[in-house]
């Protein structure tokens, strides 16, 4: 039988499977960032003046801030000038079919479970593949469109739908919010753009697949939904980047508005690579992503299983003005080996009558912190708000760690806020009695863990539930015996 | 199918198993009694494999094979049943996928295929009922918010589920009242046959009144002191442990 030593081990030895890399030529900007890196990127893609002078803006409010030092994890040392801003596969004029699409590309993501071609395409799900800096391909673009749904790269976007844009674009995320918002805003290279119009129930899963390809770039995608009054959309981003020795910083951007009636569902597979056993090398996540309930009734939910990255950082929001609108945050977050996660959300009630939910559950093995930071606040006009979190921890072997930071500010005495945490060790006496039934240890913790986490894998839209469920196992096999 | 010979055993470098022979033949059921301390669960746990129990000598073979080299899952799979004293909670893992699971690999190393959505739900409802168990039970987390009657329950629902050639019944009988306690009894009686083999654990006379046992043994010190039919048993219900303790206290200074 393994002891708690054999365990960690048999974690930390367990490989990255997406940690391949494609050979391609590529357009990379050199390293460094000034003014004119943000020019650059403009011209490039032939950005109208307001968006250059809204980087710029951006810009300007990154120099001016510092960076944060309230989070539970020593922050690394980032080097800002030794990041490249730019990277793009080369030729890349504008793809009218995706038979134009370079081989090599398509056949990155069929590798990475994510066929583009439309015949072999997941049924019922449209696809935006994003590589490196840009968008590759976008599946069932015409199919959408008949229903008025836009769904496209963030570039074409701005583009075709300037005025969409315009109008929204910092609208939930200022330029101003964080040093990595900041970032963002003035480096941004592309991402997803989603608008579903009034009434209209958007018939498929829309999905972004990120991939980080090129060494030493930084990935700074923008994501941007737009629900209007009435209209219902389901996301799903997906993320895998190349095994490296050098840290590799993803500080993306997602704004969600959910109008009147309208809800947002969106959920995240994030596998970014992690690093190595020793803690080398891996992605650093840290992402701004906030939503608006606008309009009264309105409804955003976030879901998150995180699962990769050295350092995940990122607190998916809601900011709950309409009247009876509804925040929803489930998250599972595993780290193993020297992994950080320092993840949680934060339920601004401005609305009367608003109501969140928060599920967390944190899973750590190996040497990996994990930490819940959350904020439930609640205005002086949210009567009768109401607010349930329950965040719970699981702890594998005794060399990991478990932090729960919540915060509640109510200035509303009508309010409900309700706050449940536990914490809790795979006990050898459940694996045991798995055991003894048949089962052995690796399925014994495969079995507990799902088990574990099923609150929150149940929100997942069906085809990506066996997926997440599946990454789960993988993530931590090996974790016994 | 078991014998068991001269086993000694010891937890964190305490012995507590001192020298165990017995044999369950097909078909019988053994009661196995003593005082608090005596070594009973132990023994169910040296069986059944759990991690922390070393065995330091003596040997058992289970249907002519080394029960102690065979880990925990695959003496379950070859048929080596416990019924938990304390049966564990599992948050989440529904009662019947864990079953489902479970069958499954026992079929799997028996070289079966599992057995199709319908016959297993078909054979669900079967067992259920014979154990008479709670079809709600059936579908909620693995013992979670279980009553200590129920978590009992639904060890024999378990058993009738996977048919182990041999079960352990460890103090199945602990925290039943009257009425749990005939409803398990009834369970049990019905899955005895000619081809499985119970030991059966327990404090008290009073189980044995439902299930009959063919042998009663009582277990002092790590040891066997005394073996007879079911009679001992109302023997020790009558006169306690007391008079068994002298006469293996005398033995022993006399060894």
């Amino acid at each position: 039988m393994p002891n708690d030593n054999e365990i960690i081990d048999n974690i930390a030895n367990k490989e990255y499977e997406f940690g391949f890399v494609t050979d391609i030529e590529m357009d990379i900007l050199p390293a460094g960032l000034n003014e004119s890196t943000i020019r650059y990127i403009s011209e490039k893609k032939k950005e109208p003046e307001w968006l250059l002078n809204w980087r710029l803006k951006g810009y300007q409010s990154f120099q001016k801030q510092k960076l944060p030092e309230w989070q539970n994890f020593e922050l690394p040392a980032i080097d800002f000038q030794k990041i490249s801003y730019y990277a793009a596969p080369r030729n890349k004029k504008k793809y009218n079919s995706l038979d134009e699409v370079d081989p090599e590309l398509l056949a990155t993501f069929a590798k990475l479970g994510i066929p583009l071609s439309e015949q072999k395409a997941l049924t019922g799900v449209a696809v935006d593949a994003v590589f490196d800096s840009i968008s590759i391909a976008t599946t069932y673009k015409d199919k959408l469109k008949e229903l008025g749904i836009i769904f496209c790269s963030f570039g074409e976007a701005v583009q075709e739908h300037p005025e969409l844009v315009q109008k929204y674009v910092g609208s939930v995320v200022p330029h101003s919010d964080n040093i990595f918002a900041a970032l963002n805003s003035a480096v941004f290279s592309d991402g997803s753009f989603v608008y579903i119009p009034k009434g209209v129930r958007c018939p498929m899963e829309l999905s972004t697949y990120f991939r980080i390809n090129t060494e030493n770039t930084g990935q700074f995608e923008r994501t941007l939904i737009i629900a209007d009054e009435g209209s219902y959309v389901s996301y799903l981003e997906g993320c895998t980047a190349p095994m490296r020795d050098e840290n590799q910083l993803h500080a993306a951007v997602v704004e969600l508005i959910a109008l009147e009636n309208a809800e947002i569902k969106y959920s995240t597979v994030q596998n970014w690579y992690p690093g190595d056993k020793d803690g080398k090398g891996g992605i650093y996540n840290f992402v701004t992503k906030r939503g608006i309930c606008k309009g009264a009734n309105a409804k955003i939910s976030w879901t998150q299983v995180e699962t990769g990255s050295a350092i995940t950082w990122k607190y998916p929001s809601v900011i709950l003005q309409g009247d009876n609108s509804t925040g929803e945050f489930y998250s599972v977050a595993v780290t193993r080996n020297r992994q950080i996660a320092d993840t949680g959300t934060k339920m601004h009630h401005i609305g009367r009558n608003t109501r969140s939910r928060i599920i967390s559950k944190g899973i750590s093995a190996g040497e990996g912190n994990n930490s819940y930071r959350g904020l439930v606040q609640i205005g002086p006009k949210a009567d009768l708000a109401r607010n349930f979190t329950q965040c719970d921890s699981l702890l594998i072997g005794d060399r990991c760690g478990a932090h729960t930071f919540p915060y509640i500010e109510s200035k509303n005495n009508t309010a409900t806020v309700e706050h449940e945490a536990t914490t809790s060790k795979i006990g050898e006496d459940q694996i045991f009695y798995l055991n003894q039934r048949g089962i052995d240890s690796e399925k014994a913790v495969a079995l507990i863990i799902n088990g574990y986490a099923k609150e929150v894998l149940n929100q997942l839209p069906m085809e990506f539930a066996v997926e997440a469920q599946k990454l789960l196992s993988i993530t931590l096999e090996g974790s016994v015996g | 199918m078991l014998t068991i010979k001269n086993l000694h055993a010891e937890v964190e470098e305490k012995q507590i198993l001192k020298g165990i022979n017995l044999t369950v033949n097909a078909g019988e059921v053994h009661a196995i009694m003593g005082p608090n301390g005596s070594g009973k669960s132990s023994l169910a746990s040296v069986l059944a494999g759990r991690e922390n129990y070393r065995v330091t000598q003596g040997e058992v073979i289970f249907k002519g094979e080394n029960l102690l080299d065979m880990s925990p899952e695959v003496r379950a799979r070859e048929g080596v049943f416990l019924a938990f004293q304390y049966p564990i909670e599992i948050p989440g893992v529904s009662n019947i996928n864990f079953l489902k699971t479970a069958l499954s690999e026992i079929r799997a190393h028996k070289n079966l295929p599992p057995l199709d959505a319908k016959e297993f739900l078909r054979m669900s409802r079967e067992k259920q009922k014979l154990v008479e168990f709670d079809a709600q039970l059936v579908n909620r987390s693995l013992n979670e918010g279980f009553s200590g009657g129920e978590k009992k329950r639904n060890e024999i629902f378990q058993l009738a589920m996977l048919e182990p050639a041999l079960s352990i019944l460890d103090e199945t009988d602990s925290g039943l009242d009257i009425d749990a306690l005939r409803i398990v009894s009834k369970g049990v009686n019905k899955l005895r046959s000619e081809n499985n083999a119970f030991i059966i654990i327990t404090h008290y006379q009073r189980l044995l009144e439902y299930i009959v046992p063919d042998f009663v043994h009582v277990l002092y010190d790590g040891r066997i002191v005394k073996s007879g039919t079911k009679e001992l048993a109302l023997e020790l219900e009558e006169k306690g442990y007391d008079w068994l303790k002298e006469e293996s206290r005398e033995k022993a200074t006399t060894i």
